[in-house]
């Protein structure tokens, strides 16, 4: 297999820089250092002595055991992101670039956020690094996620309301962008997703292997074999594209994406982009987009703030089209299902965006062997979710779109 | 010829400045977009811009964004209703050249050989695609050069040695961005500005205009001895977006109209 992307960031046809001119350069300065710095073996140490001692790595693969006796088929092992500081895979993200905006003399760092997990997660590392940091998070989010922006606050935050458009993660990732365009000489941006202009796909995917790399030698150990499934929730899929990328060249390995149905995919209130997307482009890469005939963006719409994103990364789309993976749509209420399910079987309360994950899980399990292996990613804990679950459990809670 | 090399020829022997307005069309709907245009020629435009309404104007800044959102408020706006408008308001007497200013995806949608076709038989003389950089533009370049249609490019302060790749390829005219940011009106500009615009000048062998912030009549004087053109579009917008209730209202709309008129004729040199 060739190496992708491609000098141009390219993925097949995916991907690539549609950006205004105004970008470019910071683009390709971005891309000289990251060129630079992933090649640099104390920059790469640095990174990992924070993601050791300071997010707890490697986070453990785990043998749900009772969930495995309950689904009566194949063994599922939990890849437990959750247990990373602050709460998720974000981190393993945000402390990889936030090392790298400061080699580039960068002292400013900006971030976008939907639900807030990486706006917490790049607050927190711009805390650690000495950064001064600004968040950007549509205002409907943040009236659904006020923890999470008092968190960003007490971290040393400043959370910048977007007003624009749909007012959620959309429109929070344009603003970042324009933003940006003003400031490129001191703020670096901190792409939160596999989203983006090359070189952000390249790079989160880079920062977020250490999943798929880790999972990959700790099934062989335990198991003595490579898993028969992977499984990952997909919004912009940087956890997905992390726990697949070191098994895409695994053929016997299937890779399982998780995307949010919303209400159903037949209604208009999904986040399903791979199932009723079509190619096209938004914010900077050619990939699926969930669009109208016109090619005017649509409005997402999932329980799960961090999969409400009517696009996704460009290599999801390139693994995709050629077959590598597939791509499966998981309602809000299996979701919600399968996060009480594995409440109660195994005492990990997951994210909703990782419960669409178990929901899959849910569905696969019984179909396949007792002796074939299902590796999930378990991005993120579910704390930072309870509030919105009990408005849905007891009927009267605000929604989190 | 081309109509944009055609008026910037007539436009130089008379030692002048182009005044290129930039209008969202669709705000607020499509039959007073036309009646716009028609007013804009009058007032002294050189050529137009025809904005196509995106949900997702990156290159934009909030007044131009507004503008968009209201335009996609009211009725779905695709590539095709902006350029019936262009048809419309040729039949209407127009003359002007007109360039289509819109992002990519409405036109990758479309089809690349549709949205030709489609340009050819409405009259569009030039087309700006916002976030569409040389990298990416190839199969474009290539279909507007053969139907004769100008791609007309970016370059920023910030383009840096990608300047003279950009000016090289430039049909119609080079667009120099005045400072970092969106589109919105502003005081300043990029502190290199001068040295920048010299720059691009000494790269293109096509006219260079200039625009992003520039609102008022002193701005345009102050670029008009440097550039051949000059670009307002937030400004007008807001004006127009100013006096929305009175083209919503029939009675009015005419003074409305009238307002616009002599905001931009306020703004033409010469």
């Amino acid at each position: 297999m060739t190496r992708l992307p491609d000098e141009k960031g390219r993925f097949g046809k995916f991907g690539g820089r549609y950006v205004p001119e105004t970008l470019m350069n910071a683009l390709s300065e971005l891309e000289e250092a990251y060129k630079k710095y992933s090649q640099d073996e104390e920059f790469q140490a640095e990174v990992r002595y924070l993601l050791d001692k300071y997010s707890g790595r490697p986070t453990s693969l785990y043998y749900a055991e009772r969930l495995t006796k309950h689904l009566g088929g194949a063994k599922v092992y939990l890849k437990r992101e959750d247990l990373n500081h602050t709460g998720a895979h974000k981190i393993n993200n945000t402390i990889g670039q936030g090392l790298l905006a400061k080699r580039m003399g960068k002292t400013k760092i900006i971030a976008e956020t939907g639900a807030g997990q990486h706006g917490v997660a790049s607050a927190t590392v711009a805390a650690l690094l000495g950064l001064e940091c600004k968040v950007f998070m549509g205002e409907e989010d943040m009236k659904r996620q006020q923890l999470n922006v008092f968190r960003m606050q007490l971290l040393g935050a400043e959370v910048v309301p977007v007003t624009s458009g749909t007012r959620t993660l959309k429109d929070a990732c344009n603003e970042t962008l324009r933003y940006w365009v003003s400031n490129v000489d001191d703020t670096y941006y901190i792409l939160g997703s596999a989203t983006g202009p090359h070189p952000y796909p390249l790079i989160v995917r880079d920062f977020q292997r250490i999943i798929g790399d880790e999972a990959r030698e700790q099934i062989q150990e335990m198991e003595g074999r490579l898993p028969d499934y992977v499984v990952a929730a997909v919004g912009g899929g940087s956890n997905a594209i992390g726990i697949f990328y070191p098994f895409v060249e695994d053929e016997s390995v299937k890779l399982v994406g998780v995307e949010a149905a919303g209400r159903g995919v037949e209604t208009e209130e999904h986040a399903a982009t791979m199932t009723k997307g079509r190619h096209g482009v938004f914010q900077g890469s050619l990939s699926y987009v969930l669009q109208d005939e016109y090619g005017q963006v649509l409005p997402a719409h999932s329980i799960s703030a961090g999969l409400d994103y009517p696009g996704i990364g460009p290599e999801h789309a390139y693994l995709k089209d050629s077959g590598r993976a597939q791509y499966f749509p998981i309602t809000d209420a299996e979701a919600l299902e399968a996060l009480q399910l594995l409440s109660r079987t195994e005492g990990i309360i997951p994210a909703l965006e990782s419960a669409h994950a178990i929901a899959q899980t849910l569905k696969l399990a019984p179909t396949l062997s007792a002796d074939e292996i299902i590796v999930v990613s378990l991005s993120g804990r579910g704390d930072k979710d309870v509030e919105a679950i009990m408005g849905y459990l007891g009927g009267n809670g605000h929604e989190s779109h | 010829m081309n109509l944009i090399d055609a008026t910037f020829a007539r436009i130089k022997e008379q030692d002048g400045t182009a005044l290129i307005p930039f209008l969202t069309i669709g705000d607020p709907d499509l039959a007073t977009s036309v009646q716009i245009i028609q007013k804009l020629e009058q007032s002294g435009a050189d050529m137009i811009e025809l904005g196509v309404p995106y949900s997702d104007p990156l290159a934009d800044g909030p007044v131009i964004q507004r503008a968009s959102e209201r335009a996609l408020a009211a009725k779905q706006i695709s590539v095709q209703n902006v350029l019936d408008v262009a048809e419309q308001a040729r039949q209407a007497g127009v003359k002007l050249p007109f360039i289509l200013f819109t992002y990519f995806n409405p036109v990758l949608q479309l089809g690349l050989e549709r949205f030709f076709e489609l340009c050819l038989d409405k009259g569009i003389s030039g087309l700006i695609i916002p976030d569409l950089p040389i990298e990416e533009d190839g199969d474009v370049r290539e279909m507007a050069e053969e139907a004769n249609i100008h791609l007309i490019p970016l370059v920023a302060p910030t383009s840096k040695e990608r300047v003279a790749r950009i000016a090289a390829k430039a049909r119609g005219f080079v667009y120099c961005v005045s400072s970092l940011g969106v589109t919105g009106m502003r005081s300043d500009f990029h502190a290199g500005i001068d040295e920048f615009l010299e720059d691009v000048r000494k790269s293109a062998q096509v006219p260079i205009a200039v625009g992003f912030g520039i609102s008022n009549r002193e701005q345009v004087e102050r670029f008009s001895k440097q550039c051949d053109g000059v670009i307002v579009g937030s400004a007008i917008v807001r004006k127009i977006e100013e006096v929305l209730p009175k083209l919503q209202n029939e009675a009015e709309r005419e003074a409305g109209l009238e307002e616009i008129g002599q905001f931009v004729s306020n703004l033409k040199i010469g």
